[in-house]
């Protein structure tokens, strides 16, 4: 009673009630709430389920991933691409377990993402029963939301309230544990999607005289900089976003997670901030008067030593999470919301401008992070291939139309440095988490989502054998997924810390790997390994032709390190060329 | 920085489910925050509980838990107070050997002066409630443990606040 009081539900015509299993009950949620594809792993407790999904083959596509962990992270890129909400089922215990990783990443990262598993029967609960694990106790602090259903009766209030909670305000994974008897129980089946729950407010109304006080300092700023996140395509605001940053001719840099929301090529676009971004943002961020945040969260990686992070700035903060306004940095004027409405609100209050001689100070700085870093990585001299001539390569011959999805490391710093995005939702990496193994099969994930866009994956030779068995879920859905390795033989990003900062002694960052051509190929997957620069051009264009999956190894330099570099713990404006 | 530590109490109005305890101090729990007292019940509103606990933290460490109390899903609204701001009480039992209360004179004066009540009494033992602030409550257990105490508990901190808040009109917005 009291729960049917505290949410609001879709009044949908009443229809009578069917009486069905909560298995088959499951299975009918997720089509009602348009789940085509989830990624999953069967097991003893989540069995009725899997034997509805069976039943239920010609609605919705199971993919079997070959760990859960890939399960969460193809979840994650189908949602990254698309904005929905991704699917991850498992069994109980170790099942349900190996989910945390991709949970955490999506947490950390604000990826919406529903997450189902089996339970053993509840009365064996709690007595140490055959994959049993309190898999809710254990999700609690990666979740935004988790619950455990033990009757048939309550699943499908549960699961509209786990597709709401995910998707609407700042997204985020919930779990749903489904104890075997329930998934066995009937019920009466009648499912109404969740519209609002009295306790959360996901979208906070937008003070108008705030944004009034936030466009009079941009109007009267003589050096404005903008820094945009994740927010911004989250919240589908990328239109506004360019809109505001035309008419006020700011210069504007993102976060890694906020790549791609505007076109790499516009000339506002300042690049990227934080520990290897670009060189002008970053060393004007302690120059600039005020830094207009929008959709971000000031995180560690972005803003370097906060006691000398933009002092002499006034900061205006643009957020949907009231638990961000002030958690890093004290911002002057918090405009609460969604980055849409807020943007729109704000772009009619602007005054046109163009802030030339401030524009001339990027562009300075920019030239000199061309001649110390961007000209070797792209152009090199050197024998050996750089990963900045691949990220080059592939940018020319996509013609800035994938979307790139990197692992973790030196490779992904290189591929979200240089990659060129034309579209939005085109960069998938784990930000927040930095999770080694997201990159393949979160590459999945995406390109099942959007078959229709190139998908490529990019990892170093470490993070890619994390997940290496998702190579099996490749060849068995055919999803033509371009799949690229970078490999330099090492734990490229680790073994630059210990080279800078613990006297080059390299421990454990040495990598003795297989013949990845091989493995690939174990798979029937096409591969080919490329070692020479006159071979690059020839082996990315058989890989961005081929209509099939397809696996590119490049042997890179292995010692090169990733410039530029804020050394943690330093100012953003102290940040390394060399 | 040690010197702005102090006490707050925190009021959290949640929906009545399991595994919140759980999602509330672990927010707690992942800051490396204490928690000095806890308590839950129901509240005024029907179907809403209330957390009542106690952090010595600073004020800026409080500000930034309560946002990321009122990020949780089911909390409905988190408040943080100083000592001033509310009327608190907190609850204590002691159970006393029975023939002390007879052959020690001073035991009765201790309970009058005390305010505290007598429960039960039998054979063995007799059992004393004190209710009030928690300096009280040690004073007469420094007073008591001189006769020797057999068991003692105390309870967490109750408190109501002196100004509103605004719970019920909360929800009721949200019915329309």
């Amino acid at each position: 009673m009291k729960e049917t009081q505290s949410i609001k539900t879709h009044s949908k015509p009443q229809q009578s009630p069917e009486r069905i299993s909560g298995s088959e009950a499951i299975v009918r949620c997720l089509i009602e709430e348009g789940v085509k594809i989830l990624y999953g792993y069967p097991g003893g407790a989540i069995m009725p389920v899997y034997d509805e999904l069976y039943k239920y083959q010609n609605k919705i596509h199971h993919v079997l991933t070959r760990h859960e962990q890939g399960a969460t992270h193809a979840a994650q890129g189908f949602a990254r691409i698309s904005g929905e909400v991704g699917v991850a089922m498992a069994t109980s215990g170790p099942g349900a377990t190996n989910l945390i990783t991709g949970i955490a990443d999506a947490q950390i990262d604000s990826t919406p993402m529903v997450c189902i598993t089996g339970q053993v029967t509840s009365h064996l609960l709690g007595s140490d029963a055959f994959q049993e694990t309190d898999i809710v106790g254990i999700s609690t602090p990666v979740t935004k939301w988790n619950h455990q259903v033990t009757k048939a009766s309550e699943i499908p209030e549960v699961i509209a309230k786990a597709f709401y909670i995910a998707k609407s305000g700042r997204p985020g994974p919930v779990l749903i544990d489904i104890t075997k008897d329930a998934q066995f129980e009937e019920l009466d089946f009648n499912y109404k999607k969740c519209t609002g729950i009295r306790s959360y407010n996901p979208v906070p109304k937008i003070d108008e005289t705030v944004v009034k006080v936030a466009a009079d300092l941009i109007n009267k700023a003589k050096k404005p900089m903008i820094v945009w996140g994740q927010g911004v395509i989250l919240g589908e605001a990328e239109e506004e976003l360019k809109a505001v940053i035309e008419k006020a001719g700011i210069p504007s840099a993102w976060t890694i997670l906020g790549a791609s929301a505007i076109p790499t090529s516009h000339p506002l676009n300042i690049g990227m901030v934080g520990m290897h971004g670009n060189y002008a943002p970053n060393v004007l961020t302690n120059e600039c008067d005020v830094l207009i945040a929008i959709g971000m969260r000031f995180d560690d990686r972005v803003t370097g030593n906060l006691n000398t992070y933009a002092k002499q700035a006034k900061i205006i903060h643009f957020e949907i999470d009231s638990a961000e306004i002030d958690k890093n940095v004290k911002t002057d004027v918090a405009v609460l919301g969604d980055a849409k409405s807020s943007l729109k609100t704000l772009l009619p209050l602007l005054n046109v401008n163009s802030h030339e001689a401030w524009h001339q100070k990027f562009k300075e700085l920019y030239n000199v992070e061309y001649e110390k870093v961007i000209k070797k990585d792209l152009y090199p001299t050197k024998k050996g291939l750089t990963m900045g001539e691949v990220l080059k390569e592939i940018n020319t011959q996509t013609k800035g139309e994938a979307a790139i999805v990197s692992d973790v490391g030196q490779h992904q710093m290189i591929a979200c440095r240089y990659a060129e995005f034309n579209q939005t939702k085109s960069n998938i990496t784990s930000g927040g988490l930095g999770t080694m193994g997201f990159g393949l099969p979160a590459a999945i994930g995406a390109k099942m989502a959007k078959p229709e866009r190139e998908v490529i994956s990019i990892s170093g030779d470490g993070g890619y054998q994390m997940t290496i068995q998702e190579l099996g879920t490749i060849f068995q859905q055919k999803t033509a997924v371009k799949v690229v390795v970078l490999n330099n033989d090492f734990l490229g990003m680790v073994r630059q810390w210990q080279q800078l900062f613990f006297d080059k002694r390299y421990a454990s960052t040495e990598m003795t790997n297989p013949d990845f051509v091989a493995i690939a190929k174990g798979y029937y997957l096409n591969a080919r390994r490329v070692s020479k620069r006159e071979e690059l051009a020839d082996a990315v264009a058989e890989m961005v032709a081929s209509k099939e999956p397809y696996f590119l190894e490049v042997c890179v330099e292995k010692e090169d390190n990733v410039f530029p570099m804020i050394p943690s713990g330093a100012t953003v404006s102290d940040i390394r060329l060399e | 920085m040690k010197k702005d530590i102090k006490p707050f109490l925190v009021s959290i109005y949640t929906e009545n489910n399991i595994g919140l305890l759980n999602r509330i101090s672990a927010i707690f729990q992942r800051r490396h925050i204490n928690i000095e007292s806890l308590n839950t019940s129901k509240s005024e509103i029907e179907g809403v509980s209330r957390f009542t606990l106690v952090v010595n933290i600073t004020e800026d460490q409080m500000k930034k838990i309560i946002g990321q109390l009122e990020r949780q899903v089911e909390v409905i609204k988190a408040y943080y107070h100083t000592d001033d701001e509310t009327i608190y009480q907190i609850s204590a039992m002691f159970k006393i050997k029975s023939n002390l209360l007879f052959e020690e004179r001073q035991i009765q004066n201790i309970i009058k002066e005390s305010n505290s009540r007598i429960v039960t009494v039998n054979k063995v033992f007799f059992v004393l409630e004190k209710s009030g602030r928690k300096e009280e409550i040690d004073l007469l257990y420094r007073e008591l443990s001189a006769f020797g105490i057999m068991q003692f508990v105390r309870s967490g901190r109750i408190a109501v606040t002196k100004n509103e808040m605004k719970i019920s009109t909360m929800l009721e917005a949200f019915q329309h």
